[in-house]
């Protein structure tokens, strides 16, 4: 895992990215607590948190007694939290990486459609 | 949840020596414990004390709600793994193993032996034969398969290579998660256990510097570079630790509470911005060799050492 950040918080995030790259479906199981705890090699009650986290705000849900599955809507809906979040975490250091290298406005959206037709 | 264990303001003292000064922490049901510290801190006497093999000066403590000294029925559920385990040099692995399975209650025997396996001990060799590895093995197993809901894991490494050590943390936590238990750590390779334990306990010159549950303390401290002057200036927003200069460019450890906001101002002042590793946290808040004690385990506080 990676310094800086609480890992339930990356557990989260994983389990997000495995809904929106299609590796977890709605509606399917998602690995219980102990299998994550196992394979990232952290604290089992760490990877609880991270999971109740995505449980509380409506992306997974529980079947008592089987365990935990991805809720319907849950791929859309995540979907739409991160596009918010894209222009802050890629946009704005984009632009101020830009501004330090002296790259104007224009000259970027050039790049950007050079590199996009790749 | 009634605490495991519970220390209140216990000091040790030796011949004038203060191995412990008025120590106060409790320990949480099932949870796993990172006891850290500098070598002569005060994590052996310690768990020497919580174990009832070394009496205290003055102070409390309590384990399981009772006192440990001579009390069998607090003693047949703690284990106590020490760094250098000796045994009587007559027996072999299997003694070692046939005594720990009549001293635990909890004991697994099937799970012993697949810890053998997994540790390649042979069982019939004498522990005089064993290497230094192969005893930190035996140790650790004794360890796991009492299954003791209080154990102690004093530097159980000394010898241990990697792959073993890997094998040693994959089979704790997987144990763990079967059987919830109170687990605590004594180490000095922080960076391998700091994803495993959920509390950190540090301790220095006899002081307990940080309790805190580590998922806390990740993110709390950063390393900033860049131009001195903004350095100055983002370091203002926490308490700076520790301090290295280059010319107009400083380095600068500060510990705070840096969420996006901080992120952002780091970077617009032209600064690069790194989380720090528990173990950098702990490497800062502890002694330093030139016997300067840190200064900033309170919020506010800095401590400037400047290199040449």
């Amino acid at each position: 895992m990676e310094e800086g950040r609480p890992i339930f918080q990356q557990v989260a995030e994983l389990l997000e990215n495995s809904i929106l790259d299609g590796t977890l479906v709605e509606e399917g199981q998602v690995p219980s607590t102990n299998e994550l705890a196992a394979f990232h090699r952290i604290n089992p009650a760490t990877a609880a948190k991270g999971v109740n986290q995505l449980v509380d705000d409506g992306t997974l849900y529980k079947k008592r007694g089987i365990g935990m599955f991805v809720s319907p809507g849950a791929r859309a809906k995540l979907r739409s939290r991160r596009r918010d979040e894209f222009a802050r975490q890629y946009v704005q250091p984009l632009l101020a990486e830009a501004r330090k290298l002296g790259i104007d406005p224009a000259e970027l959206k050039h790049m950007i459609d050079t590199w996009g037709e790749n | 949840m009634s605490p495991v264990a519970t220390v209140t303001d216990l000091t040790k003292q030796y011949r004038g020596v203060t191995a412990l000064d008025r120590v106060s922490f409790s320990l949480a049901e099932n949870r796993i414990y990172g006891l850290l510290g500098r070598n002569g801190a005060g994590k052996t006497t310690l768990m020497q004390i919580l174990t009832a093999q070394n009496f205290a000066s003055s102070g409390e403590v309590t384990v399981f709600g009772q006192h440990p000294y001579e009390n069998e029925r607090v003693l047949s559920r703690i284990c106590f793994i020490k760094e250098s385990q000796t045994y009587p040099s007559n027996l072999a692995v299997r003694h070692v193993l046939r005594a720990a399975r009549l001293v635990y209650p909890g004991w697994d025997e099937e799970f012993a032996q697949r810890l053998v396996d997994d540790f390649q001990l042979p069982p019939q060799r004498n522990v005089r034969k064993l290497s230094r590895g192969m005893l930190s093995s035996l140790g650790i197993i004794v360890g796991l398969a009492s299954r003791a809901p209080l154990a102690f894991f004093d530097e159980p490494y000394l010898g241990l290579d990697a792959v073993a050590r890997q094998i040693f943390y994959e089979r704790l936590l997987a144990d763990y998660t079967e059987h919830p238990r109170t687990i605590v750590l004594s180490t000095h390779l922080i960076d391998e256990v700091s994803d495993l334990i959920e509390h950190v306990l540090l301790i220095d010159q006899g002081r307990i510097v940080l309790d805190a549950e580590a998922e806390a303390l990740r993110g709390q401290v950063v390393t900033v570079a860049g131009p001195v002057a903004a350095v100055d200036e983002f370091a203002r927003t926490g308490a700076e630790l520790h301090r290295v200069l280059l010319g107009g460019t400083a380095r600068a450890t500060v510990r705070g509470d840096f969420g996006a906001a901080e992120h952002n101002r780091a970077r617009s002042l032209g600064l690069g911005l790194e989380p720090a590793s528990l173990q950098e946290l702990v490497v800062r808040l502890t002694t330093q060799p030139n016997g300067h004690a840190p200064a900033a385990t309170t919020a506010g506080a800095t401590s400037k050492e400047a290199a040449r």
